[in-house]
């Protein structure tokens, strides 16, 4: 009973030892896609170990292709759930929660010459990422895979459950309104419901 | 082509995902096309000014220290060792099906368990965490927190960050090139880890003030094809893995012992 007991436990250990060399790696790419679709820094945290406890159990049938883009499909089937629990439809607007009241707003008030002047000038890395924290969560999630996570538009595609076409749609939605926001030094207008996208 | 098109294909020029044919098509678009031309122009810019930025995320060490806590137990019970704050609700248990979730009783009983049947070797545990922790180390990025020659400059950064100082000592001229340092978990404990290179071999010698069994002798172990050196000295534990040759690793702790004998003389 006991020998038994203790080669399962073996095997189990085994087992969690090749899904940790596996899959820890790529703890920081989980993080950062809890954090830009979470927007909230506990929360993210659940998510990943979250994440990470039922990417272990489902290991025995993970098969590949790419372990990054499975964890991050994982995360974002965790993250989908969240929320479902909290209820509601991401509201933009949650930002100012997580975000300090901005005191970066001169930053903003100097009107650019073009806007290849703005994009051009060196945007501080806060910033950049408030205006992202901004964009409603399909687009949003398309660009923090795509510039953060760097995964190919086909792993989006995987992550995201939709076609490569969608991606790339997406995509352009997400940098039109990023640019517009960079421009015009306010967050993206939340006119558009997340729903009715793409 | 025309705009509506350019507009979305010129996001996959950007990033490198339009065949030539496409891209091609796109260019000559461009090329006719000024306000597509201004676009594609912009997005270089804010695709670039983004990579600049930096945005990536590091997740922090104490989510690390729990996720590898959690992992490093049978998956039978990882519920009830670590609980995610929220995304276990008891209203949703049945949900992650198969696992066993309980009262504290059945917690506690599940612990004991794990306690009676992993309890013989923490050093057998330890080692397996420190190659890890060697491997780990090797995927790109994660090999150093402070990357100099200069022993000066890593002995100090360790400061408050680990409850040791860490000696580092300098075997450039022996041919083991210091390459850093970096702060890393085993056992769900931070320690110091210093980082050598011999030829493209790299070394990691972690440093902690108890790390497994205590003992001057060097003990010697190959797991998963990397070997393990452990010793005791000082009050410190060292672990050196590597991928080196064993003799090779051997003349590395040779001279590192060597020199923390010399230094506390």
């Amino acid at each position: 009973m006991r020998d038994t007991m203790t080669a399962d436990a073996n095997a189990e250990q085994d087992k969690a030892r090749r899904f940790r060399d596996a899959a820890l790696p790529y703890l920081d790419d989980v993080f950062a896609l809890a954090r830009y679709l979470l927007r909230n820094p506990a929360d993210a945290e659940d998510a990943v170990q979250e994440c990470y406890l039922r990417a272990l159990r489902h290991f025995d049938s993970y098969r590949g292709p790419a372990m990054k883009p499975w964890l991050l499909a994982i995360l974002r089937n965790v993250c989908n759930a969240e929320f479902a629990r909290r209820g509601k439809q991401e509201a933009p607007a949650d930002d100012a929660e997580d975000e300090p009241p901005s005191d970066q707003s001169p930053l903003w008030q100097e009107a650019p010459a073009s806007p290849e002047a703005a994009l051009l000038r060196h945007q501080d890395g806060a910033t950049i990422r408030r205006l992202i924290a901004a964009l409603p969560q399909p687009f949003r999630e398309a660009i923090v895979l795509r510039e953060v996570n760097e995964l190919s538009y086909q792993e989006i595609a995987e992550v995201a459950g939709v076609p490569v076409g969608t991606v790339m749609s997406r995509l352009a939605r997400a940098r039109s309104m990023l640019r517009s926001a960079w421009n015009a030094g306010e967050t993206v207008a939340c006119g558009t419901a997340p729903g009715s996208v793409s | 082509m025309n705009c509506a098109e350019c507009e979305i294909l010129l996001h996959a020029l950007i990033d490198g995902e339009l065949d030539a044919g496409h891209a091609r098509d796109v260019e000559a678009h461009v090329a006719t096309c000024a306000g597509c031309a201004e676009k594609l122009e912009a997005f270089r810019a804010m695709r670039s000014a983004m990579a600049a930025a930096d945005l990536k995320e590091k997740a922090p060490a104490h989510l690390r220290g729990r996720i590898e806590a959690a992992l490093s137990l049978p998956p039978q019970a990882p519920a009830q060792v670590i609980t995610p704050r929220k995304f276990l609700p008891p209203s949703r248990r049945s949900f992650f099906g198969g696992l066993a979730v309980g009262t504290a009783l059945s917690a506690a009983i599940a612990a004991t368990l794990i306690l009676t049947v992993f309890p013989n070797d923490r050093e057998q545990t330890v080692a397996d965490e420190v190659v890890s922790a060697h491997i780990r180390s090797l995927q790109p990025g994660h090999l150093m927190d402070v990357e100099t020659s200069d022993q000066h400059t890593v002995k100090p950064w360790f400061d408050g960050k680990v409850d040791v100082a860490p000696p580092v000592i300098d075997l450039t001229a022996e041919g083991f090139t210091l390459l850093g340092g970096r702060l890393d978990y085993i056992d769900g404990e931070p320690v110091a880890s210093v980082v050598y290179k011999r030829r493209k071999h790299i070394i990691n010698l972690f440093v902690a003030q108890r790390l497994g069994a205590t003992h001057a002798n060097v003990t010697d172990r190959t797991i998963q094809g990397y070997n393990v050196r452990h010793w005791s000295t000082g009050g410190l534990d060292f672990w050196a893995v590597s991928d080196l040759d064993p003799s090779e690793l051997d003349e590395f702790v040779g001279k590192i012992s060597a020199a923390l004998h010399g230094s506390s003389s």
